[in-house]
C-alpha cells in the first residue's frame, strides 16, 4: 500500500463517524427538531455496540447493538420533545448526560477487551482497479455504508414524497397538520433514524475505530457532527465534503506534525467550529436558495391542536 | 397509547409549585430502583446521596461553593430564555471571563491593593460579555441562529483557554506544568467563614438573583423580556426594539457568566488551569429551566444540582457507586423535570388503549 | 437494682475493653484517581496498588477510592472529604491534585498523604513518582534493534518535563545502538483519547515509522500498530491482550511495593515525609515480557535493565548534547535530578521543536 493510499484510508475512517452521525442529525433537523443529544446517542451506540460485537462474538450484531442503543435514547427524547412538548435544546442537553453516565455503566464491565476485525475478503477482486483499487478495498464496510446512506437520505429529501412530508413537517408544521399529516410521527421516525445513526457512528468508534472500549471515547465528535449539519447548510452533499473536510484536517496536522511544520494544535481544532459560524452567518445574511435549505421551524416546539 | 396535551387557558398556579416536586420524588423513586439493581439498599443509599451533605456544617458550604456558578449563570440564562433568546453558550462565557479576570490577575501579580480583586471581577464579566456579544451581533445583524452561534463559540473559547495556559499564560516556574501562577492574596476572593472554602462569588449569586428579580417583576425592562418571549408580535406593536433585546439578554448572560468564571477562578481553583469548568455552563441551563426561570427558583435549583454533585461523590465514598451514576441520576432528573412542566401550561390527556391507532411504541 | 446496675457496668466496661483491643484499629487509606480504574493504564496501575494493599495487609487495613475526579475544586472537596471521614491515609494519584492535596494536609495534619508525580511537600504530604525514563531507554535500546527504517514514531500528550525527558531517554537509548536513528514525535494534546491516539500512530507509520511508542495511556496506538503490522510498546502497563503480534514490552508503574511499604510505615509509626523517585532498583518500574523479538535483543534489554539498576548506567551520562549541540554533561558525569526534574530542552538527534517552549 503506497502513502497516500493509507493517508487517505486514515482520512476515510477518520471521516466515517461524523458523517453518519450528521446525516443522522440532517434528518432529525431537516423535521423541524433539534437534538443536542449526538454526543450522548454516540456515546452509548459506542457502549451498546461494543458490548453486543463481545456478547454476541460479531461484528454485525455490535453494529445493530449501536444502532438499537442510540435508537432507544432518542427515543426518550422523542417522548418529551414531541408527547410533552418540552424545549429541545434542554431535552437534547440532558440526553448527552444520561448518554454519558449510562454508557459508563454499560461499558465497564468491557474495559480491557478488544476485537480482531478481519478485512473483507469478498471484495478482493477490487484491489486490481488502478489507483483507487487499494483505496475501495482498504475501505471498512461502514465507509461504505456511509455512503450508501448520504445517497439514501439525499434521495429521500430532495425525490421522494415522504422526504417532501418530512421537509413540510419541519419548515411549517402547522400547515403540513392541516394537510392531514401526523407531524408528531414524522418527527418520532425522523428522531430515531437520528438517533440510529448516532449510534451506528459511535458503534464504529468502538468496533473499528479504536478498537475497544473507553468511556467518554467519543471526545467531543457528537458536537463536530452538529456543527457539520450547520456547516453543510442542510444539504447531504455539502455534508460529505465537510465531513472530508474535517477528517484530513484531522489526520493531516498530525503529518505536519511529524513533518515539523507547527501549527498551534488548538488553532486546528477550533477550526471546525470557527467555519461553522461563518458559514451560518453567511447563509443567514443571504437571501438566497442556501437560506432556503434551513428548516424554518427548528427547535420551535408544535402542539398539534385539535 | 396515546399522549395528547390539551392547552390550558392560563398556566396552572398549581402545577407551577407542585410540578418540581413530582419530578424529584419520580426521580428518587427510579433512583432506588436504579440503587437497587445495583444491589444497594435503596433507601440508605438515597439518604447518602440527598440528606447526608445536609447534615455537616462543611458539606454545606460545599454545597453553596458548588452552586454558585450555576446560580450565576443560570439567573443570567433565564432572562435570556424568558425573552426567547437561546443562549446555549454560557460555558463559553465563563471560560472568556476566567481568562480575562486572570488576565489582570496575573499582570498585576505580586501587587497588593484593594483595587485588583474589582478590577478583575469587571475584567472578568466583561470577557463574558465580549464573548457573548459575538452570537448576539451575528443574530441582531444575520439572523444568524444564536443557539448554534453561542455553542459553537464556546469550544473556541476552551480551546483559546488550552492555548493560553500551556503558553502566555504559563507559569515560568512551574515546569512547563500547564498551569499558571497561583494568585497572590489581593487576587483571590476573600472567603465569607474560616475553614471553608465559601466565597464572596455565593454574595453575588444571591445578589445578582435578586437584582434580576427586580428587574423582571418590578421594572419596564423586565415586562419587556416577558412580552418579547412570549408574545413577539405584541412587542414589536408595543415599540420594543427585538434587536435591542437579543442584545440585552445576551450580554446580560454573558456578563454574568464571565462573573462566574472569575469568581471560580479567583475563589476555590486560585489560578488559571486548562479545564476551569466541569461544564458549569451547560448544567446552568439545566438550573434555569428547573428554577422555572424564576431568579430566586434558580437559586434553589442551583442548590439542589448541587446536591446531586456532592451527593454523588458521597455515594462514591461510602457506598462504591460509580461516577457516572451520578450523570444518569442528573439525566434522569432533568427529563422529569422537564416533562413535569409541561403539566403547566398543558393538560395532558392519554387515550387509545387499543381501538386509535398508535402513536409511537411501534419501533 | 444496684447489682443489675453493676452487671450493667460490667457488661459496658467488656464491650469498651474489647472495642480496646479491636482498636488495633485498621488503617483506613483511600485513593482518588483522575481516571477510571478500568482505563488499563495509569488509574488501573494503581488501582492494582490498593488491591495489593488489601491483600499484604488483610485485616489491618480497609480501603477505598474515588475515581474520575476533575483536576480543580472538585478534587479539593473529594479529597477533604475524605480527611474529614476518618481516612488514615490519602493517596492522590495525578499532577493536578498537588495544590487541592498540599491545602488539605495543612487542614488535617493528624492525616497521612501521598501525592504522586508533584514536587510541593509538607510535614504530613510525602510524594512519589517513578524513574520511568529508565524504562523508556531500555525502549530505545530495543526499537534501535528492531526498526529497520531507522524512524520511531512517538505519541506525546504535553510537553511537560515528565515526557520531555522521556522522549530524551528513548533517543538516547535508541542513539546508543543506532546513532542514526531519528524520532518523530506527534504531540495529541491530551492523556487519553483513543482516536487522536491511533490517528497520530497512523500519519506517522504513513511516514515511514516502523516502531512507535507513546506517552499517552490509551491502548490504542499499540492497536493500530498490530494492525499495521509493525512494532509497538506497552503504555503503563501491559498490554500484550491489546497487541499480541506488534508489542515488545511495556514498561509497567507497579505501584504495589511502595503502597505496601507506606502503609507499613504509618502503622509501625515510622512515617515520614520524603521525595521518592523510585526507578528499576525500587521495582517501581518494570518491564513485561519481551515478545515478538529476537533473543538476543531481549537479553541486551536485560542486560541494560540490570547496568541501569545497579548504577552502572544511567541514560543521562555524559558526554550529553542538547539540541543545538551545546556539551550539557561532561564525560564521566550525569545529569542531576534537578535538572531531570525540570527537563524543558531535547538532545541532540531529535528533531522536533517543543510546542510553546517560550
Amino acid at each position: 500500500m503506497d502513502t497516500f493510499t493509507a493517508i487517505f484510508l486514515t482520512v476515510v475512517s477518520a471521516s466515517t463517524p461524523l458523517l453518519i452521525a450528521a446525516l443522522g442529525e440532517l434528518v432529525v433537523e431537516k423535521s423541524g427538531v433539534l437534538n443536542l443529544g449526538v454526543e450522548g446517542m454516540m456515546i452509548i451506540g459506542a457502549a451498546c455496540g461494543f458490548a453486543a460485537a463481545i456478547t454476541f462474538d460479531s461484528l454485525i450484531m455490535g453494529f445493530i447493538g449501536g444502532m438499537v442503543g442510540g435508537a432507544i435514547l432518542s427515543y426518550f427524547f422523542a417522548v418529551l420533545v414531541l408527547n410533552f412538548a418540552t424545549n429541545q435544546v434542554a431535552t437534547g442537553l440532558a440526553l448527552t448526560m444520561l448518554g454519558l453516565g449510562v454508557s459508563g455503566l454499560i461499558g465497564e464491565p468491557f474495559a480491557g477487551v478488544t476485537i480482531q476485525s478481519s478485512p473483507m475478503e469478498f471484495l478482493s477482486f477490487v484491489g486490481e482497479i488502478p489507483v483507487i483499487g487499494p483505496i475501495l478495498l482498504g475501505m471498512d464496510p461502514i465507509a461504505y455504508i456511509g455512503f450508501a446512506l448520504l445517497i439514501g437520505v439525499a434521495w429521500f429529501l430532495n425525490s421522494s414524497r415522504a422526504g417532501l412530508i418530512l421537509r413540510a413537517v419541519g419548515d411549517s408544521p402547522t400547515s403540513a397538520h392541516t394537510l392531514g399529516y401526523d407531524v408528531l410521527r414524522v418527527r418520532l421516525y425522523a428522531i430515531l433514524f437520528g438517533g440510529a445513526c448516532a449510534g451506528l457512528a459511535g458503534a464504529y468508534l468502538s468496533i473499528i475505530y479504536t478498537p475497544f472500549w473507553a468511556r467518554e471515547m467519543t471526545a467531543g465528535r457528537g458536537w463536530i457532527a452538529l456543527a457539520l449539519v450547520v456547516f453543510a447548510s442542510w444539504l447531504p452533499f455539502r455534508l460529505l465534503v465537510g465531513a472530508y473536510l474535517f477528517g484530513a484536517v484531522t489526520i493531516l496536522q498530525f503529518h505536519a506534525q511529524g513533518a515539523q511544520i507547527a501549527i498551534p494544535q488548538q488553532f486546528m481544532a477550533s477550526m471546525p467550529y470557527l467555519a461553522t459560524v461563518a458559514v451560518l452567518v453567511i447563509i443567514s445574511a443571504s437571501r438566497n436558495r442556501a437560506k432556503a435549505n434551513t428548516p424554518a421551524s427548528l427547535g420551535r416546539v408544535f402542539v398539534p391542536d385539535r | 397509547m396515546r399522549i395528547d396535551l390539551e392547552a390550558r387557558g392560563r398556566p396552572s398556579v398549581l402545577m407551577i409549585w407542585l410540578s418540581p416536586v413530582i419530578a424529584i420524588v419520580i426521580t428518587l423513586f427510579v433512583g432506588g430502583i436504579m440503587f437497587s439493581f445495583m444491589g444497594l439498599e435503596p433507601l440508605n443509599a438515597l439518604y447518602v446521596y440527598f440528606v447526608q451533605p445536609l447534615t455537616n456544617a462543611y458539606q454545606l458550604q460545599e454545597l453553596v461553593v458548588k452552586a454558585t456558578p450555576l446560580i450565576l449563570i443560570g439567573v443570567g440564562l433565564s432572562v435570556c430564555f424568558l425573552s426567547n433568546n437561546w443562549n446555549i453558550g454560557a460555558e463559553g462565557q465563563f471560560v472568556m471571563g476566567g481568562i480575562a479576570g486572570s488576565w489582570v490577575a496575573l499582570t498585576f501579580h505580586g501587587m497588593e491593593g484593594f483595587w485588583i480583586l474589582p478590577l478583575m471581577m469587571i475584567a472578568g464579566a466583561l470577557g463574558g460579555l465580549l464573548w457573548a456579544l459575538l452570537p448576539a451581533f451575528f443574530k441582531a445583524r444575520f439572523n444568524a441562529n444564536e443557539i448554534l452561534t453561542s455553542l459553537m463559540l464556546t469550544y473556541v473559547a476552551l480551546q483559546i483557554l488550552d492555548y493560553l495556559v500551556r503558553g502566555p499564560l504559563r507559569d515560568p516556574d512551574g515546569f512547563n506544568f500547564p498551569e499558571s501562577k497561583l494568585f497572590s492574596p489581593s487576587a483571590t476572593m476573600p472567603l465569607l467563614t474560616d475553614g471553608g472554602r465559601m466565597h464572596l462569588g455565593a454574595v453575588f449569586a444571591v445578589i445578582s438573583a435578586i437584582a434580576i428579580a427586580i428587574l423582571l417583576w418590578r421594572t419596564i425592562k423586565g415586562f419587556e423580556v416577558k412580552v418579547s418571549g412570549e408574545a413577539p408580535r405584541a412587542a414589536r406593536f408595543a415599540g420594543f426594539s427585538e434587536k435591542g433585546m437579543v442584545y440585552f439578554s445576551l450580554l446580560l448572560s454573558g456578563a454574568l457568566a464571565g462573573l462566574a468564571g472569575i469568581s471560580e477562578v479567583a475563589g476555590p481553583i486560585g489560578q488559571l488551569l486548562p479545564v476551569i469548568s466541569p461544564g458549569y455552563g451547560f448544567t446552568a441551563i439545566i438550573v434555569a429551566f428547573l428554577g422555572r426561570l424564576n431568579p430566586i427558583g434558580v437559586i434553589f435549583a442551583g442548590l439542589l444540582l448541587a446536591l446531586t454533585y456532592i451527593g454523588g461523590e458521597n455515594a462514591q465514598i461510602l457506598l462504591q457507586v460509580p461516577g457516572d451514576a451520578t450523570g444518569v441520576f442528573q439525566g434522569i432528573l432533568l427529563f422529569f423535570i422537564l416533562a413535569c412542566d409541561t403539566l403547566i401550561k398543558y393538560r395532558v390527556k392519554i387515550t387509545g388503549f387499543g381501538g386509535k391507532p398508535v402513536a409511537e411504541g411501534e419501533s | 437494682m444496684t447489682r443489675y446496675v453493676k452487671y450493667i457496668a460490667a457488661a459496658f466496661l467488656a464491650i469498651m475493653l474489647g472495642a480496646a483491643t479491636a482498636a488495633e484499629d485498621p488503617t483506613r487509606v483511600a485513593f482518588v484517581y483522575v481516571g477510571p480504574i478500568s482505563d488499563h493504564g495509569w488509574t488501573y496501575q494503581h488501582d492494582q496498588g490498593r488491591l495489593a494493599v488489601e491483600a499484604a495487609l488483610g485485616d489491618d487495613v480497609v480501603t477505598t477510592f474515588v475515581e474520575n475526579v476533575s483536576e480543580g475544586p472538585d478534587a479539593e472537596r473529594v479529597i477533604r472529604q475524605l480527611a474529614a471521614t476518618g481516612q488514615d491515609v490519602i493517596f492522590t494519584t495525578s499532577f493536578g491534585f498537588m495544590n487541592p492535596t498540599v491545602k488539605v494536609s495543612e487542614q488535617f495534619p493528624d492525616v497521612t498523604f501521598g501525592h504522586a508525580t508533584g514536587y510541593k511537600r509538607t510535614d504530613n504530604l510525602t510524594t512519589f513518582s517513578s524513574r520511568f525514563y529508565e524504562g523508556r531507554y531500555v525502549l530505545g535500546q530495543i526499537a534501535g534493534r528492531m526498526s529497520e527504517s531507522g524512524i520511531v514514531g512517538y505519541v506525546a500528550s504535553f510537553p511537560i518535563p515528565e515526557v520531555v525527558r522521556g522522549i530524551n531517554a528513548f533517543m538516547l537509548g535508541m542513539q546508543s545502538i543506532n546513532p542514526d536513528a531519528q524520532i518523530k514525535v506527534v504531540w495529541v494534546s491530551s492523556w487519553f483519547d483513543p482516536g487522536k491516539e491511533g490517528d497520530a500512530a497512523k500519519a506517522m507509520i504513513d511516514q515511514g515509522a516502523d516502531v512507535i511508542t507513546q506517552h499517552t495511556d490509551s491502548p490504542a496506538p499499540l492497536r493500530v500498530a498490530e494492525e499495521r503490522g509493525v512494532y509497538a510498546f506497552g503504555q503503563a502497563s501491559d498490554m500484550i491482550a491489546y497487541a499480541p503480534n506488534a508489542q515488545l514490552t511495556a514498561i509497567i508503574d507497579d505501584w504495589s511495593g511502595y503502597y505496601v511499604s507506606q502503609i507499613e510505615a504509618v502503622r509501625a509509626g515510622t512515617w515520614e515525609s520524603s521525595d521518592i523517585w523510585g526507578g528499576f532498583n525500587t521495582g517501581m518500574v518494570a518491564m513485561a515480557p519481551y515478545t515478538n523479538m529476537p533473543d538476543d535483543v531481549a537479553a541486551m534489554a536485560q542486560a541494560t535493565v540490570d547496568k541501569i539498576s545497579s548504577g552502572e548506567l544511567h541514560p543521562f551520562q555524559g558526554p550529553l548534547y542538547n539540541q543545538e549541540g551545546e556539551l550539557v554533561v561532561a564525560e564521566g558525569e550525569t545529569l542531576d535530578d534537578g535538572t531531570l526534574a525540570g527537563m524543558n530542552w531535547y538532545v541532540k538527534g531529535i528533531e522536533d521543536t517543543l510546542p510553546s517552549s517560550n
